[in-house]
């Protein structure tokens, strides 16, 4: 998601200056996003820029607000009614990580799975104790934010699970280290056995 | 290794207290003072010779009141066979077993029997229920069988009904039940009277991810109530719900999460 139709939302809700995006934004999100004010000011200056906001009269007390344009509006329709593409996420630094553990020699990769097992397994702790204390209809939002969380971090710690029972199937190739393609080719074909 | 330990002294547990909230009426006091559940090095080998299969490999493990340890490992890890040595279930090759201060192996068959009914509440996969007898009779049961009053047995199985939320389906026999109602009623069954040890295994079992979560929730409050949990689950998302997660490999205990900060720590960012 970005900060930008993150702030088209909120301004579709009514007219708000920089600090009130920020608050609503940190609210709807459970905090799970921190923003900084440099942040919401850079986007709205963008927002403006691109004719999807626009800013009006300061008030008496210096805060200027902001609001929703007829552009922006469509801008942010399109954004819901558009699927998040998995190509437009960063390279799984992880699975990377772990190709490399099993083709470089002198690595524990098993150790290197439970390192990485205990860190996610403690992060899904930390989420699920957020979610427990927590179980107020207004905070549905937050829920389903830590939810997503939840279930990504679920989901590496079974693929850790996997890799570690791929591990104990996995027969290195006799002569040196092979080539990674070979190696990850070699593990497959075990896999399938 | 050594996987005891609890919440850092620093952080003030309102659970530390919070015995006396429990449902089910007073906790005597734990004789070694804040360890309920204690393994010391504990072995299990199962037949001798080439064949001999070993599946607990010196495993230690401490666990206080207001403390709920998740045990997680791949099929023949052993969690399992921790769960059952620590419910005096089975014994160990080597090792002991403390339960409130008490040595298992020091206690002859009906004082075993005794600690197990009165102190120790277990919640299996295979939920166990008796088809012949209402949700509330099966609860009375380990009460009646301790030599409990009927009357007095039923009026704390009810308790432990409402705090399950089923009191309205007391009387119900289990067949007339859904499976998550079922699962309760065993839970129920699991923490009436004075449990301060609550062992589950794997207690979610079938059941879909809500009611799933709700079944935990349960074993959570009664924990933070200030019972000692340790549940066995494959599950991250369930064993996420425990303070420490313990991690068993081939019989031995290789590594564990370190205890979590309190809420207010994680919500401010410096949780970890």
């Amino acid at each position: 998601m970005s900060i930008r139709h993150g702030l088209l939302a909120l301004l579709e809700r009514g007219q708000m200056y920089g600090y009130q995006l920020r608050a609503a934004f940190e609210e709807s999100t459970g905090s799970t996003w921190p923003l900084n004010i440099g942040q919401v000011y850079t986007t709205l200056s963008r927002l403006e820029r691109d004719g999807l906001v626009r800013s009006l009269p300061e008030s008496a007390a210096g805060q200027r607000p902001y609001e929703i344009t007829d552009a922006g509006r469509a801008d942010l329709a399109l954004w819901f009614a558009t699927p998040i593409s998995r190509s437009d996420r960063p390279r799984d630094e992880l699975a990377i990580k772990l190709a490399l553990a099993l083709t470089t020699p002198g690595v524990d990769v098993r150790a290197v799975v439970q390192t990485q097992r205990t860190s996610t397994m403690r992060t899904l702790q930390e989420l699920t104790r957020l979610k427990y204390s927590s179980d107020r209809p207004e905070d549905l939002p937050w829920r389903l934010a830590l939810d997503a969380m939840v279930f990504h971090a679920e989901a590496e710690v079974r693929w850790l699970d996997h890799c570690e029972s791929s591990l104990v199937r996995h027969r290195p190739p006799a002569a040196g280290p092979a080539p990674l393609s070979e190696a990850v080719g070699h593990s497959g074909e075990e896999a399938r056995r | 290794m050594t996987t005891g330990g609890g919440r850092t002294p620093a952080t003030p547990d309102p659970r530390a207290t919070s015995d006396s909230v429990a449902a089910s009426g007073t906790v005597a006091a734990d004789p070694t003072g804040d360890t309920v559940l204690d393994l010391r090095d504990v072995h299990r080998t199962h037949g001798s010779g080439p064949a001999a299969v070993h599946a607990l490999r010196g495993v230690s493990l401490a666990v206080r009141p207001g403390e709920l340890v998740a045990v997680m490992g791949p099929s023949g890890s052993g969690k399992s066979t921790l769960l059952t040595l620590a419910g005096g279930l089975d014994s160990p090759t080597a090792g002991e077993v403390h339960v409130e201060g008490q040595p298992l192996h020091a206690l002859d068959r009906r004082g075993l029997a005794r600690l197990r009914r009165r102190r120790i509440g277990y919640i299996f996969q295979n939920l166990n229920l008796i088809g012949s007898l209402t949700a509330v009779e099966n609860v009375a049961l380990p009460l009646e069988l301790d030599g409990s009053r009927v009357r007095a047995a039923r009026r704390l199985a009810l308790d432990a009904l409402t705090e399950v939320g089923l009191l309205e389906l007391a009387d119900r026999f289990p067949d007339q039940l859904s499976g998550g109602q079922q699962q309760r009623v065993a839970i129920a069954r699991a923490l009436v009277g004075q449990r301060r040890l609550v062992l589950a295994d794997e207690p979610t079992g079938a059941l879909d991810s809500q009611t799933g979560e709700a079944v935990l929730r349960l074993l959570r409050r009664r924990v933070d109530a200030g019972a000692a949990g340790v549940l066995v689950t494959h599950e991250a998302r369930h064993a996420a719900w425990a303070d420490r997660v313990v991690f068993l490999r081939d019989g031995v205990a290789v590594d564990s999460t370190a205890p979590l900060a309190g809420v207010e720590a994680l919500l401010s960012g410096s949780g970890r």
